[in-house]
């Protein structure tokens, strides 16, 4: 455990300084998405959006959260959370979109049949 | 390490307070994992639901006020500020500036629920709900809805002219804004009572530069609840 004063983040004191800055830098990057999120940016609202909500969250979970000075196997558990979230929605996504079309079939024809009868 | 003098902040299983330390902040990690994949099936359904219905989130989220969800993002970001802060304060030994600054953390998680609860209530006397609820104005079946909402809410004579498919989907976007949100809210009450308890243990000298593992796994809970927010609110208010 020789060089764990290097890693470990037990006594590490972040200064006031940064800890305003990162606080104002969050507001800000609020108000640009809601300005942004007013916009009419053509179909890349979403990405926008969500690269806003990516840089906000990376800024809390290094600074706020401490994993710039921490151990580096805390960041990989946040890091494996965040992959194994995208790798649910990547396959949920695609799952369903190959279906879509057959789902709406099936509705329409029912639709059409209750009100037949 | 001698155990006739056994510190009384380091359990026996422990070498030393800094591998308590950095085993404490693990265990806090792994239970922030399961919180982000606990979230994660909402967010999932979220967006399933939203790449086959895009048209239905645009008219829905027209009924979300954009400026009452931004000011509770600033709400809940003062609050990350005041809890990070608590953790340098508590590194530094400033006993009373950390209850302060919990303190303030809890006020703003406090205030973030009370413009919560007027989004709620404001939904719920409009009929806003997830289509199967009593009051919701979202049924497939005009029939269906109660009276009260038809003559005393402001959103009936628009919505009753909808497509019923579409009526019921809204029904649906609604019924995970509620999700959602109400996943969250549970965490900031949660929050609430977590720095409380941990400004009483403050207040009694549990805590000091070298033991302060509550403050620090505290504030990252409420960070993790800081991070969620920070998604959901473009994700519901700003979609145009």
């Amino acid at each position: 455990m020789s060089d764990s004063h290097d890693h470990s983040s037990a006594g590490h004191v972040l200064s006031l300084k940064m800890l305003a800055g990162t606080f104002v830098a969050l507001l800000l990057l609020t108000a640009l998405t809601v300005a942004t999120g007013k916009m009419d940016l053509h179909g890349f609202d979403l990405g926008v959006a969500m690269i806003i909500a990516t840089i906000k969250a990376t800024i809390v979970a290094l600074i706020f959260m401490h994993l710039k000075w921490d151990r580096p196997f805390n960041g990989y558990i946040f890091l494996v959370a965040i992959l194994f979230v995208g790798m649910f929605l990547a396959y949920v996504v695609v799952d369903t979109n190959t279906y879509q079309n057959d789902i709406k079939g099936w509705t329409k024809e029912n639709i059409s049949n209750s009100t037949a009868e | 390490m001698s155990s006739d003098h056994h510190d009384s902040k380091l359990a026996h299983h422990f070498d030393d307070l800094e591998q308590q330390f950095d085993a404490n902040k693990f265990g806090m990690w792994v239970f922030l994992l399961t919180e982000i994949l606990f979230f994660s099936g909402l967010f999932v359904a979220y967006a399933t639901y939203r790449s086959n219905h895009p048209d239905v989130f645009q008219y829905a989220s027209q009924f979300l006020d954009t400026n009452l969800g931004a000011v509770n993002t600033a709400v809940l970001l003062l609050s990350s500020f005041t809890a990070a802060w608590a953790v340098r304060a508590v590194q530094l030994g400033q006993k009373n500036l950390v209850t302060t600054l919990l303190g303030i953390t809890v006020l703003c998680a406090c205030g973030f629920m009370a413009i919560k609860y007027m989004e709620y209530s404001h939904k719920y006397h409009e009929g806003l709900l997830w289509g199967n609820a009593e009051h919701s104005i979202f049924k497939e079946n005009t029939a269906d809805v109660a009276s009260s909402v038809r003559e005393h809410g402001h959103h009936w004579g628009d919505v009753k002219d909808l497509d019923p498919e579409f009526r019921r989907q809204t029904g649906i976007f609604f019924g995970i804004y509620f999700c959602l949100t109400g996943l969250h809210g549970i965490h900031v009450l949660l929050g609430i009572i977590l720095m409380l308890w941990l400004m009483r243990r403050n207040m009694r000298g549990d805590f000091s530069p070298e033991k302060y593992d509550a403050v620090d796994c505290g504030a990252l809970y409420w960070h993790l609840v800081d991070l969620i927010w920070i998604f959901l609110f473009p994700l519901l208010y700003l979609i145009s």
